[in-house]
């Protein structure tokens, strides 16, 4: 079982969709009599709309309905879900439009739709409100005291001397701040929602889980989820964004039910700072102890993050140092501050990215402390097995990773003393960090058809969001079967193909995938029961036999092969530790004079099992480096705490990386299949592409400075004032 | 004509309606009292989207078109909303994201900062005008190539953006090409890879 060669570079399936233009994104579809909504925003924190003019709205030319807290029409699903009583913050359910209340700046007060976008652009403008305003909190700094441990995640403990940190003869304390970053796919995000009859919704929709939009939609509004198309065939990037149905998405639903009209909500790139989530703001402390001679003997990692008042968002920041190295005290702690914010939501590399920044920024600090080398620090301190759960890896190349990527960028070769190299006026540095991801595999459900032309058409309700998801299953399906790229073909973002799980933490390929390797293993059976085989490349009578595809069908009174497997990983799954390992290595240039940082050069190894895809994964390396540039210098969502609400909310402001702040990025693949996480081999790549990477670029600076910077994003001012 | 009737759908029987009884002239000639008594009435509506759109003849891809807009319409608007050719983005709608990049009269422009008016008697050529029949253009097939892109959704502007870039002569090394394609974001991150498209199409010499 398994496929045990190395897989060729493919250009992608939908590329040529790409190119030309002919790829339709949600807001794409020519759906007759379409109409168009646009919100309006509260521009209070927290409080209660006490009056709301409609009227000049409602008579201006186009426009079909304005919606607001008064006139809305109810979304049966969203009187009775949920328990506000059981969160720690105590808040109650945000429901929108369902009531005066205002939880967070920039939470719509009105849907206005018109004939036209202009139209309903227009009319948007002329709705106009008071509010009674009331005292807000946004400032995560301010209300530390409203910490609360979340009902999903506990603290965790390991070893008899807790204090080990505290009393070890090589001690650090320090905190590390990661802002509020915001997704920023370059689509902007929203919903076109139409239905037939009362009980028939379709959609089209920006989201990384068909399926989940499916469930969320038909529970809104009580309808079979049969009943629910969602159409989501090309995503305009997500990471994390599309984890969920918004609100505003649902309550667009509402009012194509209401108005018997498809409507098309494209939402404002303003409006995606608060209402499709964000990464949340985080403080972290991480007290440290070693001996002289550079063992950890104990780890403290306390993380704070805000989340809404009305939900209690967790992630995982402290869980990669419960297992990251071989340390035999290690103590965490996650909590959260509700504040008057929108909710957050996973951002790629999620909680880990956050985490990583500070125990891989901390894991450097302390090598300098011991006098080691980063690298022969993290060496000496090496977990062979996961010291969290005493279970083996499934696989851990890492030695190799950091042996690859060190002898790449030259780490021997350099002055390992802190601001000791330059280039011309530049200050030179390297600095390297690890990043580490649950190699997860969901359950994942896929069809697969053969025709009679001999071509294979395999569907399952999955989404992709950039990294490549048909090139990577049509791969596997032509190493299973042998049948050429040109004659298979891989159908997603449709709810009613078998089901799938949603695109996040990085299991897209591990879970679907192996849906299709045994869905094509199974057609495989079909065929020799038939008498034909897979042979070079196409469907031949088997050995003896003498019909061909089209003859078997015809006598079986077909016109294709069908088949359908589940797939979920068996005992296998508990037994190992399974992770994907990344390991970064940044070179940085900073100006004295300016506290200017460029990153001039990176190498990216990753461990992350027998690689399916290599053009489309080494991409997804690439774009997670890129991020990992935000991150480390420049993402920042920035809230004037007087007013509650982002003064940098647009792509001029808050600086993503553009081409001229990105170099020539190295990706290294180990390739080595991993042995028990799924037919494949595979691992997964999207996360550990990003984590860690703000702490290589943090540890460069150091290098290149002798300054150390632990709060993000690492920027002149901070490098200047240090 | 095919386009006029198109138009004219779009903005709903009513419009239509009210076009066969009247013209543009009687309506421009109404005096405002009459006016509100329509609007009065609920015909405000028809009376301001006849009085409010003007004729616009732009040659899109090579094909002219002839509508009736108002001057607000953006270009990128008319693209995607009206003309369906949705293969140019919208990414923020305020020139920061360079996603709706098009060429009017062969020079690279943000779409969404162009009142679509304003390409009177213009050439503009969209993603979907760029490639020659089923044969893509040598930037599309470069972007492929090298996989220049992810989701795909920043891709037909840096691709028409690129292409400008060579053309302008601001593509002789990659440092070069960084800086001159630095106003089209590309969030899934595929610099290095559409830089390396570029700099291959460059070398290449094919003429773009
Ligand atoms: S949509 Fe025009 S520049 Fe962003
Ligand atoms: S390919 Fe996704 S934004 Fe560029």
């Amino acid at each position: 079982m398994g496929i045990d060669k190395k897989s060729e570079p493919l250009n992608r399936v939908d590329g040529r969709a790409k190119v030309t233009g002919k790829a339709k994104y949600f807001a794409e579809f020519e759906v007759p009599g379409v109409t168009f909504c646009v919100m309006v925003t509260s521009a209070i924190t927290r409080g209660t709309v006490a009056t709301i003019n409609t009227k000049t709205a409602e008579r201006a030319p186009g426009v079909l309905a304005v919606f607001t807290h008064l006139n809305m029409p109810a979304i049966p699903g969203w009187a009775e879900q949920g328990n506000n009583s059981k969160l720690p913050s105590g808040g109650e359910k945000y429901r929108m439009l369902g009531s005066n209340k205002i939880l967070f700046n920039g939470q719509p007060i009105a849907l206005v739709i018109a004939d036209t976008l202009e139209r309903a652009q227009h009319a948007a403008s002329l709705v106009t409100a008071t509010y009674n305003k009331a005292a807000h909190n946004t400032d995560l700094l301010k209300n530390k005291e409203k910490a609360a441990m979340p009902p999903r995640l506990g603290d965790y403990s390991r070893g008899t001397d807790k204090d080990a940190h505290n009393t070890a003869p090589v001690k650090l304390k320090a905190d590390y701040t990661v802002p509020v970053e915001v997704h920023n796919p370059m689509e902007l995000a929203g919903i076109l929602a139409f239905w037939e009859g009362d009980d028939k919704l379709t959609v089209y929709a920006k989201t990384q889980g068909v399926k989940s939009t499916q469930r969320t939609l038909a529970s809104a509004f009580k309808i079979d989820e049969k009943n629910v198309q969602v159409h989501s065939e090309f995503v305009g990037g997500g990471f994390g964004m599309g984890l969920r149905t918004w609100p505003q998405e649902v309550a667009v639903a509402a009012a194509a039910l209401k108005l018997k009209k498809p409507v098309k909500l494209v939402m404002t790139r303003e409006q995606m700072f608060t209402l499709v989530g964000y990464r949340p703001y985080t403080i972290q402390h991480i007290s440290m102890g070693a001996t002289q001679d550079g063992q950890l003997t104990g780890i403290y990692h306390e993380a704070t993050a805000e989340t809404a008042s009305y939900d209690d968002f967790t992630e995982g920041a402290v869980s990669m140092t419960r297992f990251m190295y071989a340390c035999p005290n290690v103590t965490t702690k996650y909590r959260i501050v509700p504040l008057d914010r929108g909710v957050p939501i996973w951002m790629r590399g999620p909680g880990e990215a956050t985490g990583a920044f500070a125990l891989e920024s901390a894991i450097d600090e302390m090598a300098y402390k011991v006098n080691m080398d980063p690298l022969q620090f993290r060496l000496k301190n090496f977990a062979e097995t996961d010291p969290e759960r005493n279970k083996p890896f499934s696989s851990n190349n890492l030695k190799e990773a950091y042996q690859l990527g060190s002898e790449k960028i030259g780490w021997a070769k350099r002055n390992p003393a802190p601001a000791s190299m330059k280039d011309g006026e530049w200050l030179v540095g390297y600095g390297m960090s690890t990043g580490v991801f649950g190699a997860h595999r969901g359950e994942s459900t896929c069809r697969a058809q053969l025709n009679t032309d001999g071509t294979l058409v395999l569907q399952s309700a999955t989404s992709d969001i950039g990294p490549g998801t048909s090139t990577a299953m049509v791969q596997i399906a032509h190493e299973v079967t042998g049948l050429p790229i040109e004659k298979i073909r891989f159908e997603l973002g449709n709810a009613a193909f078998p089901p799938s799980g949603s695109q996040g933490g990085s299991a897209t390929v591990s879970s679907v995938g192996s849906a299709v390797y045994d869905v094509c293993t199974a057609l495989k059976g079909i065929l020799t029961e038939a008498g034909l085989t897979f042979d070079n490349g196409a469907v031949k009578p088997a050995a003896g036999k003498s019909d061909s595809l089209q003859d078997v069908l015809s006598k079986q009174n077909k016109t294709f092969f069908e088949v359908t497997k589940s797939s979920k990983g068996g005992e296998e799954q508990g037994k190992y530790s399974m992770y994907s390992f990344s390991i970064h290595f940044a070179e940085v240039r900073v100006h004295p004079g300016t506290g200017v940082v460029r990153v001039k050069r990176v190498v990216t190894v990753a461990d992350s099992g027998r690689i399916v895809s290599p053009k489309t994964a080494a991409s997804q390396m690439i774009g997670g480096v890129t991020g990992g540039i935000g991150m480390a210098l420049t993402e920042e969502g920035v809230i004037d705490h007087r007013f509650g609400r982002f003064v940098n909310n647009n792509l001029a402001d808050y600086h993503v990386p553009v081409s001229a702040d990105v170099p020539h990025i190295e990706t290294i693949f180990i390739d080595k299949p991993d042995p028990y996480t799924n037919p494949m081999g595979s691992k997964g790549m999207g996360e550990i592409a990003l984590i860690g990477f703000s702490a290589a670029v943090a540890n460069a600076v150091y290098h290149a400075t002798g300054k150390r910077i632990r709060e993000l994003p690492i920027t002149p001012d901070k490098v200047l004032s240090a | 004509m095919d386009d006029q009737l198109k138009n004219e759908e779009h903005t709903g029987t009513s419009r239509r309606s009210f076009l066969k009884k009247s013209s543009l002239i009687t309506a421009l000639a109404l005096t405002p009292d009459p006016v509100l008594k329509a609007a009065e009435k609920g015909v405000d509506e028809q009376i301001a989207s006849a009085i409010e759109t003007m004729p616009l003849n732009v040659m899109i891809n090579g094909v002219k078109q002839s509508v009736r807009i108002e001057p607000r319409v953006t270009l990128l608007d008319l693209l995607r909303e009206r003309l369906h050719l949705t293969g140019t983005k919208k990414g923020c709608d305020h020139g920061q994201c360079g996603a709706c990049t098009v060429h009017v009269d062969g020079e690279r422009v943000n779409s969404c900062l162009t009142l679509a008016l304003t390409t009177e008697g213009r050439e503009v050529t969209t993603i979907e005008g760029l490639a020659d029949g089923d044969n893509l253009h040598p930037m599309q097939e470069a972007f492929l190539e090298h996989d220049g892109f992810q989701c795909g959704y920043c891709t037909p502007g840096q691709i028409m953006s690129a292409v400008c870039c060579i053309r302008e002569g601001h593509a002789s090394t990659p440092e070069e090409v960084r800086e001159y394609m630095s106003g089209n974001i590309c969030r899934c991150g595929a610099y290095s890879n559409i830089v390396d498209a570029i700099m291959d199409v460059k070398q290449g010499g094919k003429k773009v």
